[in-house]
């Protein structure tokens, strides 16, 4: 018996490692941003501000323009998403309940999406939107994010799709509603689950997407992560800014993640792990 | 037959619409990307006529010595953090399957989410503030063992690390919930058995849990070479690639020869081949542990 208390001790002392060092970092940025820029630079550093200003985030949504930056992020992540859902849970439907020729291979191609690098799609559609003058607008983003969201909607509702018990869509044909009837009023409630949380993950993945806004979005798109970005040019850098912004973009994404934890494996697994 | 017929062609209406936007937004410009890798294509010069050169961009990158260097440092960047996020990815699922301390135990795995969830290029800002040379806490941790401040940024060998630091920090909770979700997976009264007859928690680990925990292995195997070879974001805010050249890995090159440099054909070029080694990579990934699983 005596034994095993040193072993909880240890099991304890290890669970607070890593608990302290997951959110440390986290901690560290928004301290930093209630901090005075004195308190920042203090020697040895403070963990716990002395004095608390919310001067900083004044600063960076009314002069820095990073409130009409986190006003694109949402608009781009909330109409990818939208779209996400609008083609994607009809496809996973599709799939989940037909079988049809090729459909292993359509199944794979979906989910190779996810390995694909995105410089190799934005070299050529950063082109493309040039010449079609579409650059610094909010639709060559959503149509970007869609390479990413559309097959995680697609993965997530199929699961959703298939645990739905298909005597129920019988039934629903012998009552005579058609095929697209049956999808939208007995699968599409049923689903609802598996659409939010794939809704909330491809919410995530666009809000938190740096590399395709960097290149296509000028000043009327810029999304808040190059707005952070763009901070960190010149010398004395401004870091109660820097880390309200980050702050700002975060701290909804956490919130969300926190909701769709139980998922957050098979979301970012997709296609690797059956 | 007009049922039967109807019936080919239902799953047709609710796919296509998803197929031809992918087809649109992905392989289209995939293709293009090819063609444009057998051009020559200058963004700074308009006017240029955009010749078709044959395999010249594709020998131009072969033969260029720092795309070798990026891809080469690309890969020591996987080779460090790799086993690192393996294995405290497995401590901590190990941790976490433990019985017992419930409360500490629910809270530390809901606090992994936290560096999943992090955008990553504020995962990149925060990592400039703390790997700062004079305010940086790294530092000051550093001071209470008694070393020296390092300047972190500043030199070659100790900004790959700081970097490398950072992507662990981010990843190793997502190997560490994969691998739990394999511990889950374990029959309790089989390993209520092993434990029964052993007291080495690593002969349970070996003979017990190991199959379980194979196909989550194969999946960070594939997906985190993946992400390596795609890392753009954390190094772009950290570091741009520096000092000199010492963190640009190869998506942070193909970047900057695209859109910095602005040769389209080139940097074309870079990510076909890019694309070719990441399949090239997963198929073989695939290949070597479901072998092992099967013999």
């Amino acid at each position: 018996m005596n034994r095993r208390i040193p072993g909880t001790l240890l099991h304890g002392a290890l669970l607070l490692l890593v608990l302290a060092v997951a959110v440390f970092p986290f901690y560290w940025m928004v301290l930093t941003s209630i901090k005075t820029t004195a308190e920042t630079f203090a020697y040895p550093p403070s963990f716990v501000p002395a004095e608390v200003t919310l001067e900083h985030y004044r600063v960076a949504l009314a002069e820095k323009g990073v409130g009409p930056s986190l006003v694109n992020s949402l608009i781009v992540a909330l109409a990818t998403t939208f779209f996400a859902i609008l083609l994607g849970a009809p496809a996973a439907y599709g799939i989940a309940r037909y079988e049809f020729r090729m459909k292993r291979d359509l199944w794979f191609w979906f989910i190779s999406n996810r390995m694909i690098s995105p410089i190799c799609v934005a070299l050529p559609f950063f082109l493309i939107a040039r010449s079609l003058k579409m650059l610094d607008t909010y639709t060559v983003l959503v149509l970007l994010y869609l390479t990413f969201t559309l097959p995680i909607v697609v993965w997530i509702c199929a699961d959703q799709f298939r645990s739905i018990p298909k005597e129920l869509d019988e039934a629903a044909r012998l009552d005579g509603l058609s095929r697209f009837q049956i999808f939208a009023r007995i699968a599409l409630p049923l689903a609802l689950p598996g659409i939010a949380v794939s809704a909330i993950f491809s919410f995530i993945f666009s809000w938190n997407e740096l590399l395709y806004a960097l290149i296509m979005t000028r000043s009327e798109t810029r999304t808040a992560p190059v707005a952070a970005t763009t901070f960190m040019s010149g010398y004395e850098l401004p870091w109660g800014e820097i880390m309200a912004t980050g702050t700002l973009i975060v701290l909804p994404v956490i919130l969300f993640a926190l909701l769709v934890s139980r998922h957050l494996v098979r979301g970012l697994t997709m296609g690797a792990v059956k | 037959m007009a049922r039967g017929r109807r019936e080919r062609w239902a799953p047709l209406a609710f796919i296509a619409p998803a197929v031809i936007t992918l087809l649109a937004v992905g392989l289209y410009p995939l293709i293009l990307a090819v063609i444009t890798s057998f051009r020559q294509y200058l963004v700074t010069k308009p006017r240029a006529p955009r010749d078709f050169v044959g395999f010249d961009n594709y020998a131009t990158v072969l033969t260029d010595p720092t795309f070798w260097e990026s891809l080469g440092r690309t890969f020591e960047f996987l080779l460090l953090v790799l086993p690192i996020e393996l294995a405290l990815g497995l401590g901590i699922a190990l941790l976490l399957h433990k019985p017992g301390l419930g409360l500490l135990r629910t809270l530390t795995r809901v606090s992994l989410v936290i560096p999943l969830a992090t955008t990553f290029a504020v995962v990149g800002l925060v990592g400039r503030l703390i790997f700062n040379r004079e305010f940086g806490v790294i530092n000051w941790f550093l001071s209470l063992l008694g070393l020296p401040p390092v300047e972190w940024l500043g030199q070659p060998a100790t900004a790959f690390a700081a970097v490398a630091i950072m992507d662990i920090w981010q990843w190793t909770p997502f190997v560490a919930l994969v691998l739990l979700a394999g511990l889950t997976m374990v029959p309790p009264e089989i390993e209520e058995a092993a434990r029964l007859e052993t007291k080495s928690p690593w002969k349970i680990l070996r003979h017990i849990q190991l199959p379980y925990l194979l196909p989550g292995i194969t999946a960070v195997l594939i997906l985190r070479t993946a992400d390596i070879l795609k890392l753009f974001d954390l190094v772009f805010v950290m570091t741009r690639g520096g000092p000199g050249s010492a963190t640009e890995l190869i998506s942070v090159y193909i970047q900057r020869i695209g859109f910095r440099v602005f040769d389209q054909g080139i940097a074309s070029a870079q990510a076909i081949l890019l694309l070719i080694l990441t399949i090239i990579l997963s198929r073989l990934y695939i290949r070597l542990v479901y072998r092992e699983v099967e013999a």
